[in-house]
């Protein structure tokens, strides 16, 4: 397999990356969780391919590689968007319209909880309460928090990330 | 060095190293398991077999806890005998309980367990996870619902044969035995070999049921069917009705195959004969091209019988596709000299004709349905049945197995030799391919005792024999002095080390190598009645042996059917109806 297969629309240059590193490793099975670490550092999430390549640097089967990235919630084989939305659904959140709140990002984005969209600007998470229940329904965009947000608020919301 | 200790008071004294499951077992003890393999490091994932260890912090899995001096172990206390029925019981929470309708009634080791602990209601909620059956491939059903998570298939895929393809997915109670990313088995390099439908302890993963195809064409009175069975039947068929392994049941398989109904009962035996003649012939040719005339030669020559090794050849090492023998496997020769020499022979048309194989193997069953083996102008073996979907049958139509008369193949494609008989072990195919080469070489009978290769045979992962030819007859002057060196192996964790070799231009001084996908050979294969234990491979290697050295023929060119259809049908080996029909082509897959 060549890295010009195995772009994922990534730089090489983080595939030169990964090679070092594997390169600096034993070529054993105990390399592989070190290795998982470092091509998520770099690639930001484990797609399948990139498994398969790492599963044939390090002489691993790919399934046995796809079973370490399942069992580890750490590992995420969705890539990140530029910026991640955490709509809370904790039960304050909820009784004050977070569920529409979320469908609202959703129907907006084109995506469920957990996926990002395809231009990757932005991943769609939710999280039990986050602890400002105050200004339920809330959402967290990366590190700011917005509060008392309606599902007709969501649009004007994104705007303000690009 | 050996251990002193006390289990349920019994005093027992075992080597150092052994585990508390064998220790109690040599008493006399049954501990029950689910996960544990004979001879493999058990994962300890089913908590099937715990046990008590007086001052251990808990209760220890028995099946890879190792005996230590004065331990004091209680398999029959109450806190022991609990936590294993606990155990049972999530299992069977998580368990379809269909088992009326599962392939596996009556002999299913979840079921056996749970009835010997005389469980017969569940304490807990029902939590069963539903998942697609995988019908993907030819070969292989897989039911994931069915799982019990033992993990038995992935040592057997990933530890023993080394391909790779099932492990664990996920994890807690969303756990799944799979391929990866992959949905479905036939997306995977997965060779259908079968060894985890062989070891699985309940239905998830079985052979692709054959068995309605069978009796409709069995029902149908315009079908001619036709049956023949595989060198390793004879030596495990006896053990789906409880005889012991290693019972030779030649005769009385054949009589239970008329009375099913089917119109001629032949045997691969035959097929195998066939085989040596032309993958001996084969192989005396690439030598004469190699030695008298220098040419370019791809040797050594690789067998080619075994359908999971093919796969594993063209899936894994493209690059030894050029070294193997073009012959076809028996089976593969069987069904199309059936549709074409047989069908002339009885004025039948081979369109009525419906050829039903039955073979240890479950990569047989994708190896029928490559769409290049219709060389008889139709699909040249319609249906191949495993050992147990033949016990299976036998069972249903309500035949008194274990009391049959003996009965005899049927004449032209029936008659076989002791050489056909070994295919089913390990070392068998070299063993008959040099009683038959050497002799044309020489002139003389292979030198050994027996005519056994004695260090080709066994459980040995990879084998080797090497002798001198000398005395060759004139026609083979150029071959005199030549040491010829055979490699044997069999396991596909032993075929990487063989095909790595080969990659590496390590073989270079050997001429001829066996691979077989299966630990033991056919008699091991994934087809056979299951068995976790080389104690039943070396019973059913012996009844193979045996059964050859019962024979007055023992050389496939001594065989008088082999040597009828060469002179009335085929012409000679590696001839022109030969290569049409005998032979074919390997594909390089990714």
């Amino acid at each position: 397999m060549s890295e010009k297969e195995h772009t994922c629309g990534c730089d090489n240059a983080l595939y030169q990356e990964l090679n070092a590193f594997i390169a600096s490793v034993p070529r054993t099975r105990d390399s592989l969780i070190p290795v998982l670490h470092k091509a998520q550092a770099l690639f930001g999430y484990l797609p399948v391919d990139l498994q398969e390549y790492i599963a044939k640097a390090l002489d691993v089967p790919a399934s046995e590689v796809y079973g370490v990235v399942t069992f580890y919630t750490y590992f995420t084989m969705q890539p990140r968007g530029r910026h991640t939305i955490n709509v809370c659904l904790g039960t304050a959140c909820y009784v004050r319209g977070a569920k529409q709140v979320v469908e609202a990002f959703s129907e907006l984005l084109g995506i469920k909880i957990g996926e990002t969209t395809p231009d990757r600007r932005f991943t769609l998470t939710a999280q039990r309460c986050f602890g400002a229940c105050g200004l339920a329904p809330a959402v967290m965009i990366n590190q700011d928090v917005h509060g008392r947000v309606n599902p007709k608020k969501v649009a004007e919301l994104l705007e303000q990330y690009k | 060095m050996t251990v002193n200790l006390t289990i349920d008071n019994q005093p027992v004294t075992v080597p150092k190293g052994t585990t508390i499951l064998n220790a109690a077992r040599s008493i006399g003890i049954k501990i029950p398991t689910l996960c544990h393999m004979e001879g493999v490091v058990s994962p300890g994932s089913c908590r099937v077999c715990l046990v008590e260890v007086e001052g251990a912090r808990t209760l220890l899995p028995s099946c890879i806890a190792q005996v230590g001096e004065g331990m004091i172990v209680h398999v029959n206390s109450k806190t022991a005998r609990t936590a294993r029925r606990t155990s049972v019981e999530l299992i069977l929470a998580n368990h379809p309980l269909d088992c009326n309708n599962c392939s596996r009634n009556n002999n299913c080791e979840l079921q056996t367990i749970a009835s010997d602990m005389g469980i017969t209601a569940s304490r807990f909620p029902r939590l069963v996870q539903e998942h697609p059956l995988d019908l993907s491939t030819s070969g292989l059903t897989r039911d994931m619902s069915k799982c019990i998570l033992c993990r038995r298939c992935v040592t057997a895929c990933q530890n023993i044969q080394q391909v790779g393809v099932l492990a664990a997915q996920k994890r807690g109670f969303a756990t799944i035995i799979g391929g990866g990313a992959k949905a479905n088995l036939a997306e995977t390099t997965c060779v259908q070999c079968g060894q985890c439908a062989a070891v699985c302890p309940v239905g998830a993963i079985t052979e692709k049921d054959a068995i309605a195809d069978v009796w409709a064409a069995l029902d149908d009175p315009k079908k001619h069917v036709v049956v023949h069975t595989a060198p390793a039947i004879r030596a495990a068929l006896g053990e789906c009705f409880g005889m012991p392994a290693g019972s030779r049941v030649t005769g009385k398989m054949v009589t239970a195959l008329r009375r099913l109904g089917f119109d001629k009962v032949f045997d691969t035996n035959f097929a195998a004969d066939l085989t040596i003649m032309e993958e001996g012939f084969e192989l005396i040719k690439r030598l004469t091209d190699a030695v008298r005339d220098k040419k370019a030669v791809a040797l050594p020559q690789f067998t080619s019988c075994c359908p999971g090794w093919i796969n594993f050849a063209e899936t894994f090492y493209p690059k030894s596709l050029p070294y193997l023998s073009s012959c076809k496997s028996p089976m593969q020769m069987e069904g199309p000299l059936i549709k074409t020499w047989y069908a002339q022979k009885a004025g039948i048309d081979p369109k009525d004709i419906v050829v039903v194989s039955v073979m240890p193997c479950t990569a047989k069953k994708h190896e029928a349905n490559r769409p290049e083996m219709v060389d008889s102008g139709f699909k040249d073996t319609d249906y191949v049945l495993t050992t147990r979907e033949l016990g299976k049958m036998v069972t249903a139509a309500g035949i008194d197995f274990v009391n049959l008369p003996d009965g005899r193949a049927d004449e032209l494609a029936g008659e076989s030799t002791g050489a056909a008989d070994i295919f089913a072990n390990s070392g068998g195919v070299m063993e008959a391919a040099l009683r038959t080469a050497y002799e044309v070489i020489t002139g003389r009978e292979l030198p050994f005792p027996s005519l056994h290769v004695a260090s080709i045979q066994g459980l040995d992962g990879i084998k080797e024999a090497a002798f001198k030819l000398d005395g060759c007859k004139p026609e083979f002057s150029f071959l005199e002095g030549v040491t010829v060196k055979v490699l044997v192996a069999h396991g596909l964790g032993n075929a990487h080390k063989v095909c790595k070799k080969l990659e590496a231009g390590d073989l270079a001084e050997y001429q001829f190598v066996e691979i077989m996908t299966c630990p033991g050979g056919c008699i091991g294969g994934g087809g056979q009645p299951r068995m976790t234990d080389d104690n039943v491979r070396r019973a059913r290697i012996a009844a193979i042996y045996s059964e050859d050295e019962s024979r007055t023929l023992r050389k496939s060119h001594e065989n008088p059917e082999i040597k009828r259809i060469y002179a009335e049908f085929l012409g000679e080996p590696l001839g022109h109806k030969s290569h049409h029909l005998l032979h074919t082509t390997y594909t390089p897959r990714q």
